[in-house]
């Protein structure tokens, strides 16, 4: 967490003078309230987002009345009718694993956080490794999706915990692909050195490098991320329409509302993944904007992509199970290797 | 003593027996999201693959062929509409004309426009309902909600004909309830006007979509001759390309004046007889329907449309198997009649009884996702599986 | 065809079984024996010129002394009709099946036997389809009684009683 304290005692010095285990702890617990607060306020105004969307696409208002302004406060009021709803627990369920599930899948979601570069200073964790922490842990979260299906004792719940483990082990494949591509490239897989590799103005982000290459990996990246997020229309693991609510059938109010954030959660950070490799993170497009600070670009271009994936999802249906891993194993998976290839190929030449 | 894993030696290495896999017996309702009501259907299951369903009725059984046989024949009209609760006006048509035959009445011109511009306009409104749940079974949320817009402008029309929105209790014997009001007539008009360039709106969003064609094409076909067999009618049985609607093949009221196709499923994006099909037979039935709409209020007569008949009315001795075509298809109504103020017998032929009797014998070998998608396609109304 | 040729050719074929034939009322039907029911509906089916490929409506109807099952048949090819009518006695009401013939049999058989207790013969799964399996009576008989209560469930409301003694 070098860049991360040097970033703190630029900007309070005096943390310099305090003993160096007490600095550390102090940053460290801020950074991680910071965070957390962070996916809490994102989950919140996504949702509010969602149903705005969702709303506006199919030609009514949505929310309109609580806070006044367009409703604005209407995912408080039900993240506080979740908190204070009765938490039952089914009579034949696995209790420990029934509660353990909720903060498994929360817990791989929020710790994908440590890695992300919101700046050319502010990431809590520059590992050198980063992005294949990032995988790894956001993988984590398809134990999270299984225990609660399979703890559930529902066979609606376990229908749709196979369907996650299933779908979400195998998209992991054209996801590390795609990303491979322009690792390949960069020669690095730590995320800061990921984004300064990409430096200058926007023709020198990876997503126009070896073009149409990398566009297309991007692509290949984008599709499989919505299937590992468990997002329209790859959301077979909850397809209400098929399997009631799928692994959180039986969850209710707090936990419920853990899945929930969790699921939220995971958007931005595959779409914050997209954006470090693909989209010149916290870059600004070109240099005379460079007067915007990197945060907001990095969280504007995230935002960007979590829209076009809540557009997809009130736009398309779902797709079959079949039609899930024909997509993924025939169509995503040969096409990432061929664009490895000859990304290797245009590189060797 | 437990038995080692490790074997003593390599050569009582043995080939490991295969696991273990049985059927899974699972409950699909009568409380899931896509069962279009309290329909419950027992699956046995390998894995994702169907190997039976067997479909089990009776939940919303409300006894309307004993109330029918212990009210008066004017009675039984409000319970018809409770039948299909998404298409009552076409269910009162098809009893009420049933016992104008049987009475040898003549209704007025001005009524008989009135019972078909109302019957084609539910039509629209139940397959808008039948385009919008399917798009929700397969996974499309917003198709749902731009059907919802239209159809609410057939109910404000029909609110403003017969005061009410979803039980109509309009169609009565001799006529109907009330005349249409001062410039209800350019309001229809005005609606389908609106209306058809809508249908695009569909085909774009779901109809042409590629995951839809994906999920829908070559799914649950029922052959031609299964169908009949299994007396599937209607938009159902059109989708398997057999060219049949009472409104040409057996034509009651005025249908006969009116010129208008008969929709078939033609296997454009698979097998014939497909869900995709039979949801197409409906997408185009719409259009059909707005046609004869239009006709009818072209040639929409002067005078008062409103029922001449007494309330109290005896319907001579007989019996009589009445058939409409409602947007389920063939609804019948066998009457008996013992010349009593009170029918002696009122059965009905349900439809959606009928069509939703074939999912057992198209279901094995199908996936749940499928299955879904299957029931969808038949578009049940369990108020009327039931009665 | 026209119901009296439809009527001929059963005469020819099967000379017994054909109780009357009434061609004045509005949709002429045809009343026959239960014992070869079957075989004529197979007849009827599967003979060309007649072609009856579709059963339209199968209802039970309680006449009184006896109870019966009309069969309303459609030839999508020839496009014509007959009413079948089959009368059995209240204590021993058994016909054949026609599920075998025409599957939508299958499940009206089924609402036939739930509310009228006939019993059809060789059918394949003869059980209650509306009600349920352990409901005792058959509530479409003319002579049905309403149960006080089923299964501890108290069915007519004590304040529905009285209305429905002064209609009556």
């Amino acid at each position: 967490m070098e860049p991360l304290f040097q970033f703190f005692n630029n900007l309070f010095p005096f943390i310099s003078d305090w003993p160096e285990w007490l600095a550390h702890t102090v940053v460290g617990v801020v950074t991680v309230l910071l965070l957390f607060g962070f996916v809490a306020l994102f989950a919140l105004f996504a949702i509010w987002l969602e149903r705005k969307i969702s709303a506006h696409m199919q030609d009514r208002l949505g929310p309109m009345e609580v806070g006044g302004w367009h409703g604005w406060a209407q995912p408080i009021a039900d993240a506080i009718k979740l908190l204070v709803k009765e938490d039952i627990i089914p009579a034949m369920a696995d209790r420990t694993l029934f509660k353990l599930a909720p903060v498994i899948v929360f817990t791989a979601a929020l710790a994908g956080f440590a890695v992300l570069p919101w700046s050319q200073d502010f990431i809590p964790a520059d590992l050198n490794v980063g992005l294949l922490y990032i995988l790894s842990v956001s993988s984590f979260a398809v134990i999270g999706l299984l225990m609660g299906g399979w703890a559930s004792n529902n066979k609606w719940s376990l229908y749709g915990a196979m369907r996650a483990a299933s779908q979400m082990i195998s998209y992991e494949i054209p996801v590390a692909l795609a990303l491979l591509a322009v690792i390949m490239n960069a020669g690095t897989m730590s995320m800061r050195h990921l984004v300064i590799a990409q430096s200058g103005n926007i023709l020198d982000w990876n997503v126009f490098n070896f073009f149409p290459l990398t566009a297309v990996a991007f692509f290949i990246y984008f599709v499989a991320s919505l299937a590992e997020v468990n997002r329209t229309p790859f959301d077979l693991p909850e397809g209400e329409s098929e399997l009631v609510g799928g692994f959180h059938t039986e969850y209710s109010s707090m936990r419920f509302a853990f899945f929930f954030l969790g699921e939220y959660a995971n958007m931005y950070i595959v779409s914050a993944i997209a954006t470090t490799v693909f989209l010149g993170g916290w870059l600004a497009p070109f240099e005379a904007l460079n007067f915007i600070p990197g945060p907001i670009w990095f969280v504007g271009k995230a935002m960007t992509l979590v829209f076009i994936q809540m557009w997809l999802r009130w736009t398309l249906p779902r797709l079959r199970v079949d039609q899930l891993m024909y997509t993924c194993w025939k169509v995503l998976t040969p096409f990432s290797f061929a664009i490895i290839l000859l990304i290797g190929l245009w590189k060797v030449l | 003593m437990k038995k080692s894993n490790i074997p003593e030696s390599q050569f009582e290495l043995q080939v490991p027996e295969s696991l273990k896999t049985e059927e899974m017996t699972i409950s699909m309702g009568p409380q899931h999201p896509s069962t279009h009501g309290v329909l419950q259907v027992i699956l046995k299951t390998d894995g994702e693959i169907i190997n039976s369903a067997k479909p089990q009725i009776g939940y919303l059984h409300r006894c309307f062929e004993k109330h029918a046989e212990n009210i008066t024949w004017h009675q039984v009209i409000p319970f018809t509409d409770r039948l299909d609760y998404i298409a009552s006006m076409n269910n009162n048509l098809g009893y009420v004309i049933g016992i104008e035959r049987m009475m040898n009445l003549e209704v007025n011109e001005r009524a008989e426009h009135l019972r078909v511009v109302v019957s084609e306009l539910n039509r629209i409104a139940s397959h808008l309902i039948a385009l919008g749940t399917y798009g929700l079974d397969i996974g499309a949320f917003t198709p749902f909600l731009y059907v919802f817009r239209d159809r609410e402008k057939i109910l404000d029309l029909f609110e403003e004909i017969s005061g009410a929105r979803l039980l109509y209790n309009y169609i009565w014997v001799g006529g109907v309830a009330y005349d249409a009001p001062e410039g209800w007539r350019e309001k229809v008009l005005e609606f389908c006007d609106y209306f058809e360039p809508k249908i695009k709106e569909y085909n774009d969003i779901l109809t042409y979509n590629k995951i839809f064609i994906e999920r829908t094409a070559n799914v649950g076909v029922i052959p031609a001759e299964v169908g009949i067999s299994y007396g599937v009618s209607g938009p159902s049985l059109r989708g398997s390309g057999v060219n049949f609607d009472l409104r040409k093949d057996d034509p009651y009221s005025i249908y006969d004046r009116f010129d208008f196709n008969v929709v078939v499923g033609k296997g454009e994006m698979g097998t014939v007889g497909d869900t995709w099909d039979r949801y197409w037979v409906r997408v185009d039935e719409m259009v059909e329907s707005v046609k004869i709409i239009r006709q009818a209020l072209e040639n929409l007569p002067e005078g008062d449309a409103k029922e001449t008949v007494p309330r109290n009315i005896k319907v001579p001795a007989g019996e009589y198997y009445m058939r409409t075509e409602t947007p389920r298809g063939e609804l019948g109504f066998y009457i008996i009649s013992d010349g009593s103020k009170m029918p002696n017998r009122v059965k009905v032929r349900s439809p959606a009884f009928c069509n939703l009797s074939v999912l057992q014998a198209i279901a094995p070998g199908v996936m749940i996702a499928d299955l879904v998608a299957i029931i969808g396609s038949l578009d049940i109304v369990l108020g009327e599986v039931d009665r | 065809m026209t119901a009296q040729e439809i009527y001929n050719s059963i005469q020819e074929k099967f000379p017994d079984t054909i109780v009357e034939f009434n061609d004045s009322v509005l949709q002429p039907y045809i009343k026959l024996t239960p014992d070869q029911f079957n075989e004529v509906c197979q007849f009827l089916r599967d003979t060309d010129t007649l072609g009856f490929d579709a059963l339209m409506n199968l209802s039970g109807v309680d006449y009184g002394e006896e109870l019966g099952t009309v069969y309303h048949l459609y030839s999508m090819q020839h496009r014509h009709k007959i009413v079948l009518k089959v009368n059995v006695p209240r204590e021993h009401a058994e016909i054949p099946t026609v599920a075998d013939l025409w599957r939508t049999a299958d499940w009206h058989e089924r609402e036939v036997f739930d509310l009228y207790g006939i019993n059809f013969i060789n059918h394949p799964d003869m059980r209650r389809i509306l009600l349920p399996d352990d409901w005792e009576g058959y509530p479409l008989r003319k002579d049905y009684v309403q149960p006080e209560e089923y299964n501890g469930i108290t069915i007519a409301h004590p304040d529905m009683k009285g209305n429905s003694d002064e209609e009556k």
